[in-house]
């Protein structure tokens, strides 16, 4: 006790005789901290500067031109835009494709995702085991796994094709029909739902054993816990998955390109989605004043959409100790 | 008598939750082989001959072991060459990764400059942004300065900081006390030094983090090269393997040999830094630090 005693005092000595030396250079110490900090963050603010905010307001300026990188910047007004409503059809095909698309993808992974997390929390042997091999399909991406897929959906010979069979169900022809063509991206897609799992198992273990066993006194059954404790209290996660799954959902774009030889958009056009039809309008044909003004659109719509997830948000997370943050 | 009125054994609160484990168990088990039988399936179907792929009803186990077809798959096209490029711009990109923004989070976590909070929430709002948006224009930037063609546009951009990197670095960082950083201070250090000393050594499992989501992210990055590599001789593996496809076509035994080959590194990284694969996810997400 003593010896700590004189440990602080010291250190109250030592602290009011540098209080002296650092009052003289007060002014100093904190524009230290500001040259120090902006010249740590420079890198970053480059970054942001040429790569974010500048490609940003760029494409906002091309967007009104007829640019086709080696052409002038001829400004069209607003002609871009009206192509997309009145003469592309293909925009609105790839709009409806990729609406499609995020509709059924963030529900279905996001409950796919809360269902095994709550799985992989009880306590039975080897799950550590489990929890590895259900989050190693959510590391594999690529394509490479493309690939793996086109070859299990194989109409004939495919993997899910005679396991289907095997319970009694033709399978479709999955990647060669249009109807089915989705929803085979929608499987591969939960195939590696493992990846949110494991946000969630995290956020469960911090729920506190006490609710349950407080419920429990009440008579409360599996699914009351389930839906009155469960999901509120993971609730601040959930947002942030579909937040983030919904923006994500938006982009799709590689799967489409490798499964569709390089990007035609597979059959009658089912898998040409958002960025496919961007993608070969400013790569195929250089039309990057076109491109520039769907990607602005896109730009809109997801920011409208992640206003309106985040005023949602604010009805339904539960924030526990009640702080906004 | 006392025996009479004990709960019958299926009554029991042990019973039940014996019941109840033994049911997940299972589950999980048939899960397990649901998830696992695609990877099974790609292993198998490298290892089969093209007559036995055809063949109905699909077999899974090869009756015949073809490791040959691994060696002549390899042989087909330059993968030596694409996996040497590919292991060079994940290092390049892990390095600055790594370097940058624990340099560029360390500023947000401990230095007490002005504006600090403001740029912060622009750091995450850009984490909001679809990539697509800025694609174009960064194409039209780098070709301006003249570096498409070169492993440029997929490295630099590393080393000028990645806000979910610099978010997650961050949150480690808080999480260490200032007490160490006014200590290092009153001794005469400046921040550089202390970030050096102090901070690298002490973050060592988050950058470790950062380093595997780094090299894993440029590892299976199709859009950069796509976007900004033509020749040949400078492909990396995701768009050599997709140009192998126009190759050899629907010869499953190349294709599915030549995946398992790209996927293998991921995998071997996954079962080595399995614990920083999974705290990565969990910081970032902002239940942990």
């Amino acid at each position: 006790m003593k010896s700590y005693d004189t440990t602080i005092a010291r250190r109250g000595a030592g602290l009011a005789e540098k209080k002296e030396k650092t009052s003289r250079r007060r002014m100093s110490r904190q524009t230290r901290e500001n040259i120090f900090g902006y010249l740590f963050i420079s890198p970053w603010i480059i970054g942001f500067l040429g790569l974010t905010l500048g490609p940003l307001l760029f494409s906002l300026f091309a967007s009104f031109t007829d640019y086709n990188i080696t052409s002038r910047m001829n400004f069209i007004g607003l002609d871009n835009f009206k192509r997309m409503f009145t003469i592309d059809d293909l925009f609105k095909t790839s709009l409806w494709n990729t609406l499609y698309y995020v509709l059924f993808s963030v529900p279905l992974t996001t409950a796919g995702a809360i269902f095994l997390s709550v799985l992989l929390n009880q306590k039975v042997r080897g799950m550590k085991f489990f929890r590895t091999l259900y989050y190693l399909p959510a590391i594999l991406s690529g394509v490479a796994v493309y690939f793996l897929w086109m070859q299990l959906l194989s109409p004939s010979t495919g993997l899910v094709n005679t396991f289907l069979a095997w319970i009694g169900i033709e399978g479709p022809a999955w990647l060669f029909d249009p109807e089915w063509t989705k929803p085979a991206l929608l499987l591969m897609k939960m195939w590696s739902v493992g990846g949110g799992m494991l946000l969630y198992l995290a956020s469960l273990q911090g729920v506190s054993a006490s609710l349950y066993e407080a419920a429990d006194l009440d008579g409360a059954g599996v699914m009351q816990k389930f839906f009155y404790i469960t999901l509120p209290m993971i609730s601040p996660i959930i947002f942030f998955d579909v937040l983030t799954s919904t923006i994500g959902a938006f982009q799709i774009f590689q799967e489409a390109y490798v499964m569709t030889e390089n990007g035609s958009g597979g059959p009658g056009n089912s898998l040409l989605f958002y960025n496919l039809h961007m993608w070969n309008n400013a790569f195929e044909v250089f039309d990057m004043g076109y491109a520039s003004a769907m990607a602005w659109l896109l730009f809109i719509v997801v920011m409208v959409l992640t206003i309106i997830n985040m005023k949602l948000g604010k009805k339904w997370v539960h924030y526990e100790g009640g702080d906004n943050k | 008598m006392r025996t009479a009125a004990a709960p019958k054994f299926y009554e029991t609160k042990k019973f039940k939750d014996n019941l109840k484990q033994t049911i997940i168990f299972i589950v999980l088990l048939a899960g397990s082989v649901l998830v696992l039988s695609p990877l099974w399936w790609m292993i198998s179907t490298s290892l089969k001959s093209p007559a036995e792929i055809a063949q109905y009803p699909p077999t899974f186990v090869p009756k015949e072991f073809h490791f040959s077809n691994y060696v002549e798959a390899w042989k087909t096209a330059p993968f030596t060459r694409w996996a040497m490029n590919t292991f060079f711009i994940a290092l390049c990109g892990m390095a600055g990764s790594v370097l940058v923004n624990s340099l560029v989070a360390y500023a947000f976590a401990k230095i007490r400059f002005k504006g600090r909070n403001a740029l912060f929430i622009v750091v995450l709002s850009t984490m909001l942004i679809p990539g697509f948006v800025t694609m174009v224009p960064q194409y039209i930037l780098f070709s301006k300065l003249g570096w498409v063609n070169t492993y440029l546009p997929l490295i630099v951009p590393a080393f000028l900081g990645s806000a979910f990197f610099i978010f997650l670095l961050r949150q480690f960082m808080m999480s260490i006390p200032n007490e160490l950083i006014e200590a290092a201070v009153l001794d005469g250090a400046n921040h550089l030094q202390i970030w050096w000393h102090i901070m690298l050594p002490l973050t060592k499992p988050a950058l470790i983090t950062v380093a595997i989501f780094s090299f894993n992210g440029a590892w299976n990055d199709l859009l950069g090269p796509l976007l900004y590599i033509n020749d040949e001789s400078l492909y990396t593996l995701q768009i050599g393997l997709q140009t192998f496809k126009g190759t050899v076509q629907t010869q499953w035994h190349y294709l599915m040999a030549m995946s398992v080959m790209v996927l293998l590194p991921v995998v071997l990284l996954f079962f080595f830094f399995q614990k920083h694969f999974i705290e990565g996810s969990n910081i970032a997400s902002g239940t942990k630090g």
